[in-house]
């Protein structure tokens, strides 16, 4: 009762990495409201995947196994979730801001006839005075989320409904493991019992999935490339400077769309967020919704030919002029004086 | 095989992806009344798979719904110049305030007095960014729900195969009648406008648009009925208002924060070899790079 609950993905073999990140957070919100945290698991052979969710500081794994459930579809997870908290009476619903994510909660919210927020970059815990009941909201989920196109921040309230749900993307609260991990329960719940036929009217014919091959996020250095480097031949240089510097390669979206480079290294709003010691934009304007996903690296530097490029304003050092001469520029003397 | 009937949900919003230098006030905060009204890109994607299931199974209807204030009527002519057949305005005071429960209790409400087979609404807008409300009709609806969708495959009689796009990959989907979908902004861009149909459209207008007009206008009208844009309010569709506006809304906005961007100190150096020479090793010295 009253527990924060996360919504867990799995691809069969692991837990999302989106989702062990909730569950570190969850964590954290449990102990500031003294509550505990669980996890819903729904699949077709989970194994002993509730394992991670233990590491990571869930006392409770709600598992829902079914063969039908191999792939995530959206009518039996809605119907499973939804008796799990109806059941549970959570007083926070989390989801990882993903494709099933952003499929799911909307839907649950909807059946659940409570509040949603979406993408939330933070989450904390605070009080509310409502003036016009005359009402004090305390440990009230404060679900934080850039809004009008990046240009404002948002602090959205459930003061009233339960519960509380938000949805984080990957990459924006940070997995750690415990030390020890928890001594967990496992709930399992019978799949037969809440599906129906008409949980299945959708079906699946073909679905094709590429593990993801790289993972920018924890990279301390990266290299990124917008429309201006060109083509996909010219990130080659970007790919060099990486090489030697120890450092990843990303993308903006608009050179991920011209098929300069592949998506996964896709940096923004629609992509990652990353954090980097160092982050060398390459030819890169810096539209809003880029600098969402790389303002808070430490250091920015910005090459690029126009002096007046948006991103010019948030860089440590910009440097006017061309990649294709700077970043060759920077390899040599690289070279010449690292140790 | 029969013909469908299509409803798109569009919505007009502020144009918030280019917010240049005259949208900025003094103090670096975003000026909202200075963006410019458009038609929700994805949206626009959303009309252009309405359009093609309507080129795929001929004699089918596309008719937009919008939601919003009056002016929110230029998305319907919108939609006539692209091809759609049909247009409704909802609108109402009584639906201001809405967040997203509240706005698809409200669409919803709307749809299940119309006809339709298919919904077809953009992801999201980009005012809001929530991509909430496609999936919030489709439950209110009680309809199944085909998210990301990127390709109409096949449509028979009983169902439709779509594509639709994993975070890393793809799926090919089938689903029976009725379905909402929605579209992503890796879905194919709209068609542009029809000459013919911009023509023939150009002076529709809403009723409320209608009251300052002129007695010829008003007369063309009773001339040519397709002009006329169907509005609906909240006793058109029958909601209860308890479920709309602020009091429908479980959500509350508690702070806004406007992002200031501030211009950093930076450091502008050219593309010299001495200037770059001397930024590596600086680099190098405070251990930014090995």
């Amino acid at each position: 009762m009253n527990n924060i609950i996360v919504y867990c993905e799995t691809n069969g073999n692991s837990v999302a990495e989106v989702s062990l990140e909730l569950v570190t957070k969850a964590r954290s919100l449990a102990n500031q409201l003294k509550v505990q945290v669980e996890g819903i698991l729904i699949g077709n052979d989970l194994k002993g995947l509730e394992k991670q969710l233990y590491a990571h500081g869930a006392q409770v794994v709600h598992k829902a196994e079914d063969k039908r459930l191999g792939f995530y579809q959206t009518l039996p997870h809605t119907s499973i979730v939804c008796r799990i908290m109806d059941a549970e009476q959570p007083q926070i619903g989390l989801f990882g801001a993903t494709t099933v994510g952003r499929d799911l909660a909307p839907r649950v919210a909807s059946k659940l006839k409570s509040g949603l927020t979406a993408d939330c970059t933070s989450l904390e815990i605070g009080e509310h005075y409502e003036k016009k009941t005359d009402t004090k909201y305390e440990n009230l989920l404060y679900q934080i989320r850039p809004a009008f196109g990046g240009n404002i921040v948002a602090t959205i309230i459930n003061p009233d409904t339960r519960p509380q749900l938000a949805t984080v993307r990957e990459g924006v609260m940070k997995r750690e493991e415990l030390d020890t991990p928890l001594k967990g329960k496992t709930k399992n719940w019978n799949v037969e019992e809440i599906v129906g036929k008409d949980d299945f009217v959708v079906e699946i014919i073909d679905r094709q999935v590429e593990d993801k091959k790289v993972n920018i996020k924890g990279a301390q250095i990266i290299i990124a490339g917008g429309y201006g480097v060109g083509s996909r031949d010219n990130f080659e240089l970007l790919f060099k400077l990486a090489d030697v510097l120890g450092a990843e390669v990303g993308g903006t979206r608009a050179a991920v769309d011209a098929g300069y480079i592949d998506h996964d290294r896709q940096i923004g709003q629609t992509g990652v967020t990353v954090r980097p010691k160092l982050y060398i934009a390459c030819g890169i304007s810096g539209q809003i919704q880029h600098r969402a996903g790389m303002m808070e690296s430490s250091m920015i530097i910005s090459i690029n030919t126009d002096p007046n490029a948006p991103i010019n304003s948030i860089a440590d050092y910009v440097i006017t002029g061309d990649f294709s001469e700077v970043v060759p520029k920077l390899i040599k003397y690289y070279k010449k004086n690292s140790k | 095989m029969k013909s469908l009937k299509i409803i798109v949900l569009a919505k007009q919003v502020p144009d918030t992806r280019n917010v240049g230098k005259d949208a900025m006030k003094a103090d670096g905060t975003v000026n909202r009344a200075a963006l410019e009204a458009i038609f929700n890109p994805e949206d626009l994607n959303a009309l252009e798979q309405a359009l093609s299931i309507k080129d795929m199974v001929p004699g089918s209807e596309v008719s937009l719904l919008t939601m919003g204030p009056g002016r929110a009527a230029e998305i319907i002519r919108e939609g006539f110049y692209r091809g759609a057949d049909d247009g409704v305005l909802l609108t109402d005071r009584k639906f201001a305030g809405s967040d997203t429960l509240a706005t698809s209790y409200a669409i919803a409400t709307a749809i299940g007095k119309m006809e339709y087979d298919i919904v077809v609404a953009g992801r999201q807008a980009i005012d809001g960014d929530t991509a909430q409300v496609g999936p919030q009709v489709a439950e209110k609806l009680n309809i199944p729900q085909v998210t990301y969708v990127e390709k109409i495959e096949k449509i028979d009689a009983k169902s439709m195969t779509i594509r639709r796009r994993l975070d890393n990959g793809f799926e090919i989907v089938k689903t029976p009648f009725p379905v909402l979908l929605t579209v992503h902004s890796s879905a194919p861009d709209c068609r542009p406008r029809i000459a013919k149909n911009v023509m023939k459209y150009k002076h529709a207008r809403t009723l409320t648009e209608l009251q300052d007009a002129s007695e010829d206008y008003t007369r063309m009208f009773q001339d040519r009925p397709y002009l006329k844009i169907r509005e609906m309010g909240v006793d058109d569709i029958g909601a209860e208002i308890e479920a709309l506006g602020l009091s429908g809304s479980p959500t509350k906005v508690k702070k806004i924060e406007n992002v200031v961007f501030k211009a950093k100190e930076a450091k502008v150096i050219s593309a010299d070899d001495k200037e770059i020479e001397d930024l590596i090793v600086e680099l190098i010295e405070n251990h930014t790079i090995g």
